[in-house]
């Protein structure tokens, strides 16, 4: 029940009769039209007379939309008059908030919505992310952290937990699991019963809607017992301890493997642990010997006061260089018998349901060049019209069955090739590459230790096939090409970052030439 | 068929004389036409009104009962023109369009018909697309009012308001001989609300009747010298009607005591802000009550000068509550102030703001701010002069925290692949000048496809590049229109003109089959098969009708490869004359709305169902979003993995992908990277697709063991 519904004036003079206003902030495509007229619903169920405005059109296309409801009890039944509801919610004067998204809640605190005072805020603490985060080369979302630290201060209640999750378990919609949470909250003055005939009467999936009602309404009522509000979960899947299968001789020499990661400093284990497999699964136990060897090599430069900063960053920079994105790997992970169980998973095929997977290639000469021995691949590479020729043959899209004969022996006999992939173009391209920077990485520690980690995360900025990649490569020697110009500055390390950083924000780098441009005026 | 359907709803048209009437405010206003026995009726589909027309294709049922006339019409000037039906012949008629666009489109025909005037009564519902959510350029209809001299009701924004709205404007056209507009905005359209209900009445003369006996008057048709006598009728007969009528009839309300020192004058629209404000500032109670006198414009034009004057009498000050610019209203009643030498003050615009939409804060503060100048002492202590807010803890301010989020393409969007197809043209040949159009497609100047300079209006993207035509130039334009667009005015305006004047440069016909950025109408090139409209007329046929030459037909935009070819072939051809290609696939918010059911059907009922679907292989994706920087779908999103070993989220596909095949073929196109996969589930599977399945796991699985077997398979790897 709302306090100030009991304060308002008896006379009924002035102010607004108890009126209890609701704005809803939803993502288009959400169902936020269905919840308002849920909620309408419950509310005349209840005696009360309601109100709802929305402003539908093509802003509701996949844009953040507002539906804003007001209601109050009918204070002189049958005395036809009617009190005078607005259209559209106000800064400060909203009881009951919403939000079937976490930043649409942001966006509500924002539009000053959510008062400290008033507002009861229901929010989803799911995310939609908006196309600006996504396009991102980076890490382009926006901090979750910081709308709910917000919303803590700016509401007066502030009610969160996944409710699309909760939804899409039932096989319902949010709307549903948001009623429930409105419900569960106890916001408003109306029994559970009357929102679930609410939904009993409005038609289809009226059962999954109930569950993502009950879904939502424990949620909200456990929210608001433990007056937690969903802190994200640690994200790092736990190391399974067992040891692979495989046969005899290889488990054995995974062991040894272990064991040199045993001797690592405890801080580099398990970074170390997760980038051996990684290379090991890649290619094979001699290549995880090959790991061990260049990470050592960081570890016997470090400092166990940094907190071996350089080994944690080169035991995942390696293993990422070492794992280059070749046709073979590709082909190895697209043909696994796990790999077959998550797109199973992840599709929801039922058991009596046939799967049939399409996949989508298009190898251009570069590759076909890369997958040759080195000798003949270097050999057509330098060969401009031989490599065209090449190309107009291989050069276009190809789709793969991996549930068909053909399709699935074709990538399983391109991810066999792993044998000889040391002897491959591209192996010998990649290692040369990775030699490079990491020699320049492990050559930079003696001057300046931050530097040379910096020198390694700048690793992150490959990533991508074909013309991305190109692009990736070209941003990572750009970024590698201040390198000179910072040495011997005390805030080196701080550059490179910045550098790295301004990488990440746009396909081509021009945030980063812009950076670029600034570190060459840092000497003048 | 459109988006939403009324079917259900529509009922409610028939209830009868004191029945309550419970809907939204398009379905409220479509009842009273049928109450008031309007005899046509006829518009063009936009936000707000769009579900006026979709309740009323919806209810021909209903309409075809009661002798009533329904048109869909061409354009806003075909509806409006319509309304000549009640020049001649007392039949009421009522036409409804998105203002100010419409109006803008319908103003040639308006004027011709006020000209005129009428015998009949002639309604214009105007939709008042201004404020938050607008998809428009924001101008007042008030303008198209004055200079045609049409009146202009603006009733509060309830329901019985209104309906009462509805008849007071046909009795007001027909007593004045002059077509009435009547403005309602976004939220009054989907206002939910009650009335009390009449019984619906049957025009009195059907345009059946009508053609049956044929009338002319040469003194009602707009040509000299009857037009200069049109002009002079209107101020000297019908402007003098109008404002009889609206004072006999008491469209304007006053609210409050009868004396004041200060008082506000408002339109009727921004009434229930104006009590909130009020109740806010301690003035008003729930039902309205208070203590300010207000006097309430139902009827904004013509103003009625001595029920201004006289409402001013004994007052200090009054206050002019009127959204947009430029404040007419305030203008106007300033003059009469002071050519009747009056000394009350009269402030406006001084307190609220000139330009935007007076939101609930705007109109606390504007009229806090006037009535603590103007009349301090009614204001309680605490609102008078609030005590400064008890600095708690600081909100942060989360506006570099929370992204932005305009509308977009719906997920599977057949349009999306059209503009990824022109970016990939673009990293090939440089950049254009593109020319955008209004419809869905004006999304692609949004990240991440940013393609398109302009937008000049409905069917006009070409037109708006027809100056781009020149022999000089080693480079075309490219422009956008819809087939909404295409039909509302494109086929001439843009297409003739690019024939006739020689445009040498690149059209792209959006044809998603539907009127779909309105809510999904059919239009003449629809696929549909529709009860009343004569559908299937391919944009194609029309294009080459005007003489276009160079013509291709891609039949599924999903082709992206296909697209960026054609588009690539039409920037380079040796030919001259304008290249039109017309990318068709269906609008995919129709078509899931339209197949969903079916499909769920169709399974339930065992039938064989195979269901698209794609994903991501996250091991194999390395987290750069070149895919989404071609493609901006909602269902391809970023996602974290729980490995410390990667630093960047991957894409991601969730369960809301409708399969429309976009990844894929960007993936393929853009030569990005082979983590997309398309999973095609095969529901209900026949025995030869079971038999199939089991042998080629069979062969698999042997292959998939003999693999693992020799090497070290890592748990959850």
């Amino acid at each position: 029940m709302l306090d100030r519904a009991s304060s308002s004036r008896a006379d009924g003079k002035t102010g607004d009769g108890g009126m209890i206003k609701l704005a809803i902030l939803a993502v288009g495509g959400q169902g936020g039209g269905v919840l308002s007229d849920w909620i309408v619903d419950v509310a005349e169920r209840n005696g009360y007379l309601a109100q709802s405005t929305s402003v539908a059109g093509v802003a509701q296309r996949t844009g953040a939309t507002i539906y804003y409801i007001e209601m109050c009890p009918d204070l002189n039944p049958g005395a036809g008059r009617l009190p005078i509801f607005a259209l559209s919610p106000s800064q400060g004067d909203v009881d009951i908030l919403i939000a079937a998204e976490l930043m649409e809640a942001g966006r509500a605190i924002m539009r000053g919505f959510v008062t400290p005072e008033k507002t009861t805020l229901i929010a989803s603490s799911h995310r939609i992310a908006a196309v600006s985060e996504k396009i991102e080369p980076g890490d382009g979302r926006a901090s979750s952290a910081k709308v709910r630290e917000t919303a803590e201060l700016a509401s007066k209640r502030f009610i969160s937990f996944d409710m699309e999750k909760v939804a899409v378990e039932s096989g319902s919609m949010i709307s549903a699991s948001l009623l429930g949470a409105l419900a569960g909250s106890g916001a408003l003055p109306f029994a559970r019963e009357s929102y679930e005939q609410t939904i009993a009467t409005s038609g289809r999936g009226v059962k999954q809607s109930l569950a993502a009602f009950a879904g939502g309404y424990e949620g909200a009522r456990g929210v608001n017992k433990a007056a937690e509000t969903a802190a994200p979960p640690p994200r790092k899947a736990e190391l399974s301890a067992a040891s692979p299968a495989g046969p005899d001789r290889l488990v054995d020499g995974w062991r040894h493997l272990t064991a040199r990661v045993e001797r690592l400093p405890e801080e580099v284990r398990d970074m170390a642990l997760r980038g051996l497999r990684k290379v090991v699964d890649f290619q094979d136990e001699a290549y995880g010997r090959e790991y061990l060897d260049r990470l050592e090599r960081a570890v016997e430069r470090d400092k166990a006061a940094r907190g071996f900063a350089l080994s944690v960053a080169a035991a995942k920079h390696l293993a990422n260089a070492m794992c280059y994105d070749d046709m073979i790997r590709v082909a190895d992970l697209k043909t696994r018998s796990t790999r077959g169980a998550r797109v199973r998973r992840e599709v929801g095929v039922k058991d009596d349901a046939v799967l049939q997977t399409t996949e989508y290639f298009h190898p251009r000469v570069e590759e076909f060049c890369g997958a040759m021995p080195a000798g003949i691949g270097r050999y057509i590479e330098e060969r401009p019209k031989l490599a065209a020729f090449i190309d107009r043959r291989i050069n276009r899209g190809r789709r793969i069955r991996t549930d068909s004969f053909t399709g699935f022996a074709m990538l399983w006999l391109v991810g066999g090739m792993r044998r000889w992939r040391r002897a491959l173009l591209r192996h010998k391209v990649e290692q040369a590459h990775l030699d490079r920077w990491y020699d320049l990485a492990l050559d930079t520690v003696a001057d300046d230790y931050a530097l040379a980690v910096e020198v390694l995360n700048t690793r992150r900025l490959i990533k991508g096939y074909s013309d991305t990649h190109v692009r990736a490569q070209s941003k990572f020697d750009r970024v590698l090409s201040a390198l000179p110009m910072l040495k011997g500055r005390p805030d080196a390390a701080d550059w490179l970052r910045r550098l790295r950083e301004a990488a990440l924000k746009d396909e081509k780098g021009d945030m980063l030439d812009g950076a670029l441009k600034t570190v060459a005026t840092l000497g003048e | 068929m459109a988006e939403r359907s009324f079917a259900k709803e529509v009922e409610k048209l028939r209830l009868g004389d004191g029945e309550e009437f419970a809907g939204e405010g398009i379905l409220a206003i479509t009842k009273a036409l049928l109450q008031c026995g309007v005899g046509y009726v006829g518009g063009y589909q936009g936000a707000p009104i769009s579900h006026l027309m979709d309740v009323l294709a919806d209810a021909q049922d209903i309409l075809g009962e009661l002798g009533v006339h329904f048109e869909a019409s061409a354009s806003e000037a075909t509806a409006t023109a319509m309304l000549a039906a009640s020049v001649h012949y007392p039949i009421r008629g009522a036409a409804t369009f998105k203002s100010t666009v419409g109006t803008n489109v319908a103003s040639d025909a308006l004027a011709n018909l006020a000209s005129g005037g009428v015998t009949g009564g002639a309604l214009l519902i105007v939709g008042e697309d201004y404020g938050e959510g607008s998809s428009i350029m924001q101008e007042r209809s008030h303008a198209f009012a004055m200079k045609s001299q049409v009146w202009l009701l603006d009733p509060r924004p309830n329901l019985p308001s209104i309906v009462k709205a509805v008849e007071d404007g046909f009795e007001l056209s027909e007593a004045s001989n002059t077509p009435v507009m009547m403005e309602v905005r976004i939220r009054c359209c989907h206002v939910h609300g009650k009335f009390i209900a009449k019984d619906n009445k049957r025009p009195a003369i059907t345009v059946a009747d009508a053609l049956e006996t044929p009338r002319r008057d040469t003194g009602r048709i707009v040509l000299p010298p009857a037009s200069f006598l049109h002009e002079k009728e209107k101020v000297s007969k019908r402007w003098p009607a109008a404002v009889d009528f609206i004072k006999s009839r008491k469209i304007n309300e006053f609210f409050g005591p009868d004396h004041g020192a200060i008082g506000i004058v408002m339109q009727g629209g921004m009434y229930n802000a104006v009590i909130r404000a009020l109740q806010r500032l301690g003035l008003a109670d729930a039902f309205g009550e208070t203590d300010i006198p207000l006097y309430v414009l139902n009827a904004v034009y013509p103003l009625v000068d001595d029920q201004f004057l006289s409402f001013c009498e004994g007052k200090d000050a009054v206050l002019v509550v009127e959204e947009g610019q430029p404040n007419y209203i305030e203008q106007a009643f300033a003059a009469m102030l002071h050519k009747a030498g009056r000394d009350t003050r009269l402030v406006g615009k001084e307190y609220l703001p000139m330009a935007g939409e007076y939101t609930g804060q705007v109109m606390l503060d504007g009229l806090g701010a006037f009535l603590r100048a103007e009349a301090p002492l009614l204001l309680s202590a605490e609102i008078r002069a609030p005590n400064k807010q008890e600095q708690g803890e600081e909100i942060p301010d989360l506006s570099r925290v929370v992204p932005g989020r305009p509308p977009g393409f719906c997920i599977g969007c057949p349009e999306r692949p059209i503009f990824a197809a022109t970016k990939l043209v673009e990293q090939e040949l440089g950049k254009h000048h593109i020319a955008s159009d209004i419809g869905c497609h004006l999304f692609s100047i949004m990240p991440p496809f940013e393609l398109g300079a302009t937008t000049m209006g409905y069917g006009l993207g070409p037109a708006s590049a027809s100056a781009f035509n020149s022999p000089d130039a080693k480079r075309r334009s490219i422009s956008f229109v819809g087939d909404g667009g295409f039909w509302h005015n494109g086929l001439t305006s843009s297409i003739g003109n690019a024939v006739f004047n020689k445009n040498d440069g690149v059209i792209v016909i959006v044809d998603n089959f539907y009127s779909a950025a309105t809510g999904g109408q059919d239009i003449l090139s629809s696929r549909a098969d529709n009860r009343t409209k004569a559908t299937k007329h391919p944009i194609t046929k029309a294009v080459e009708g005007m003489g276009v030459k160079w013509l291709r037909h891609i039949d599924r935009t999903y082709d992206v490869g296909k697209m960026q070819a054609t588009l690539k072939e039409a920037l380079t051809t040796e030919e001259s004359g304008p290249k039109v290609i017309v990318a068709s696939s269906e609008c995919m918010l129709n078509r899931q709305r339209r197949e969903k059911p079916l499909v769920a059907k169709a399974i339930n009922n065992g039938e064989r169902v195979v269901k698209p679907k794609f994903g991501v292989d996250e091991d194999i994706c390395t987290g750069d979003h070149a895919c989404m920087r071609l493609s901006g779908c909602p269902s391809l999103s970023v996602k974290s993995l729980d490995d410390p070993l990667r630093d960047d989220p991957v894409a991601h596909i969730d369960q809301n992908c409708v399969g429309c095949g976009n990844c894929g073929e960007v993936a393929d196109a853009a030569v990005l990277c082979p983590s997309f996969y398309r999973a095609d589930v095969v529901h209900n599977p026949s025995g030869w697709d079971r038999f199939l399945d089991r042998a080629r796991g069979a062969v698999i699985g042997f292959l998939q063991r003999r693999r693992e077997s020799r090497r070290l398979v890592f748990a959850d790897a």
